[in-house]
């Protein structure tokens, strides 16, 4: 756009500008808070609480520490990534086939597998009916509790079909003239061009995994199982507290600090991606939004 | 543009043109096609097992369900749990917050989002923009229970960045997520504050999508800034602010499970309790089977009917369907 330095469009930039900085500071400074509450001394948080800043001097990991230290913290993370990579692949292993047939518009019955896919999309019959279907099958205490009943998206499946569908017919059919199977067209032509849309369906799948904490708490009651998020919360909770972490009048950091430095681990690992994830997330709901 | 699962309504291609061998050429394209069949065949037992079997078990809604008996032997009640949710004084109440949470969020949501957008649209800055949008998007990306976290820093009566100030001018902290009379807007701006900045995603699009032209042209013109806004940007992004609105009314009796499920407490259960923390109450912990899931059936059907509605009403007014 053209820019027509006036003074008017200057007051008017200034304005814009400082309606963004409000809005980067409502984002900012509780996620601060969080950083400076679990880096605060034990010493400074029994005289002022946590202040809104902290001389680089005095941070200290000990609330870290404490939290490394019980095992179930460890353990917790472990299981966490279990479950995200466990079922980020058997998400993925499940939808490229469907997307991949449903994106061949010859494929006979076509249509019924789209109405009967779509109509599980429109209609929901609620948690109980699954909870009752997971049970009976026994998956109780079982990480496919977790990872099978979500494992396709109707959504994500029909984003990953409309990418197949757009790829050259012909590279497909000069792989079928050369006598290769649907199976070899899908992993030798289709696959090596798909791989942005995979990363970014991929990511759908294991950000949803990462924070997933309710069918959990719902079908894992073995401690040893218990993912991140549901070890946190239980931390958050400070009914229960003192199950999860080591605290007591020895400890050496305050109970705030124990539990922002609970809530920054958990973030930790989606931080270290939160470039690839936003780019191709941003990507990823376009294409589910916009239909071209 | 086509809807989401398009090519439904495209015929399907029987190879094979002549009329007397149409059965052998439809089985032949069936054979044809056996390797992808059996590509799909896990996929599809999995639709069969988890989506379909779901809606076998839903027949409980109709019946008495005792685990013993399992769902094919327990005894049929008609519409029983459907009358007793129905005529139950927690009818109103759920249906009253439920409504309450889902439009309080789509009204105060969406002109935020589109301020918030035409706001990142508008500025010279585009380094300021990008580290805006990448604080913003963030939130998106964090579980509720995270968000839990996140919030007692700021809302907790001990030590809360809010309670804080208040007992620095001398007054008394406030419990927020525990409070009758604070745990509505708690829920409400925390789902703004995680969820604008994301949302404003599909408006930043519409709006690239407008012509740079007609903004020169406008200023040639000496039109004003909000004049430009007005004229051009707003109605550019209608189209989006009405699918976003339908589908968001096609879905308002979501109104947030999970970030609920971690917020709320007993003392707030007036509130604060949905048709989804209710059916979880009564179905997995008070084990009313039945009840809960003819509760889950309800909200399924309305939830069916109203996103049906809701794409008649897109198609014809934007010629854009939602699904």
């Amino acid at each position: 756009m053209q820019q027509v330095r006036t003074r008017d469009a200057i007051t008017y930039q200034i304005l814009v500008a400082i309606f963004l900085l409000f809005v980067l500071l409502a984002i900012v400074v509780p996620l601060w808070r969080v950083v400076v509450t679990a880096f605060t001394p034990l010493e400074i948080y029994t005289r002022q609480g946590a202040p809104l800043f902290l001389s680089p001097t005095r941070w200290t990991a000990a609330a870290f520490q404490q939290l490394l230290g019980h095992p179930l913290f460890p353990r917790a993370m472990l299981n966490s990534m279990i479950i995200t990579l466990s079922g980020t692949a058997l998400s993925l292993i499940l939808t490229i086939p469907l997307a991949y047939g449903l994106s061949s518009h010859t494929l006979p019955g076509r249509r019924v597998i789209m109405l009967l896919i779509l109509f599980t999309f429109l209609f929901n019959p609620g948690l109980i009916p699954v909870y009752l279907l997971v049970v009976k099958m026994g998956l109780t205490n079982s990480f496919l509790a977790i990872i099978l009943p979500p494992a396709v998206g109707v959504t994500n499946t029909l984003v990953m079909m409309r990418f197949f569908e757009g790829l050259p017919d012909e590279l497909k059919e000069a792989a079928r003239m050369d006598g290769a199977n649907e199976l070899q067209v899908l992993w030798h032509v289709v696959l090596p061009l798909s791989k942005p849309i995979m990363l970014t369906i991929g990511l759908f799948y294991s950000v949803y995994f990462w924070n997933e904490f309710f069918t959990p708490i719902l079908y894992l009651t073995d401690r040893d199982l218990m993912p991140l998020p549901v070890l946190l919360r239980n931390i958050l909770i400070s009914a229960s507290f003192n199950e999860y972490v080591e605290y007591d009048a020895f400890s050496t950091s305050a109970l705030e600090s124990l539990k922002s430095a609970a809530v920054l681990l958990t973030m930790l690992p989606m931080m270290l991606v939160y470039p690839w994830i936003q780019r191709y997330f941003t990507k990823g709901t376009l294409l589910g939004a916009v239909k071209e | 543009m086509q809807l989401l699962g398009a090519g439904i309504a495209k015929p399907v291609r029987t190879s094979g043109g002549y009329q007397p061998g149409r059965g052998t050429a439809f089985a032949r394209a069936i054979w044809r096609h056996r390797w992808l069949y059996m590509l799909m065949a896990p996929t599809l037992l999995y639709f069969l097992i988890f989506r379909y079997g779901p809606l076998w078990n839903a027949q409980i809604a109709f019946k008495d369900f005792r685990p013993l008996l399992g769902v094919l032997g327990s005894p049929w009640t008609g519409l029983q749990n459907f009358e007793a949710f129905i005529n139950s004084f927690y009818f109103d109440q759920l249906m009253g917050n439920t409504i309450f949470f889902s439009a309080t969020k789509l009204l105060l949501g969406i002109p935020l989002a589109v301020v918030l957008a035409l706001a990142l649209h508008e500025t010279w800055f585009a380094r300021y923009r990008t580290v805006v949008q990448t604080m913003a998007y963030l939130p998106h990306f964090l579980s509720w229970v995270v968000m839990y976290g996140v919030m007692l820093t700021i809302l907790s009566p001990n030590n809360g960045l809010i309670n804080q100030v208040i007992e620095s001018l001398g007054g008394d902290p406030i419990p927020f997520m525990r409070s009758p009379d604070w745990f509505r807007q708690v829920v409400v701006v925390s789902d703004l504050w995680k969820e604008t900045g994301w949302s404003t995603i599909l408006y930043l699009a519409a709006l690239l999508a407008i012509s740079p032209h007609l903004y020169e042209a406008a200023t040639v013109d000496g039109a004003s800034h909000l004049q430009r806004i007005w004229h051009i940007s707003l109605p550019g992004i209608i189209p989006v602010v009405v699918l976003v609105t339908l589908l968001r009314l096609g879905h308002i009796l979501e109104a947030g499970f999970n970030q609920i499920f971690v917020l709320y407490s007993v003392p707030v259960y007036s509130v604060g309790d949905i048709l989804d923390t209710w059916v979880y109450r009564q179905g997995v912990l008070q084990f009313q089977f039945s009840l809960a899931t003819a509760v889950g059936l309800f909200k399924g059907a309305v939830g069916l009917i109203l996103i049906v509605v809701a794409n008649r009403v897109s198609k014809r007014i934007t010629e854009l369907p939602l699904f």
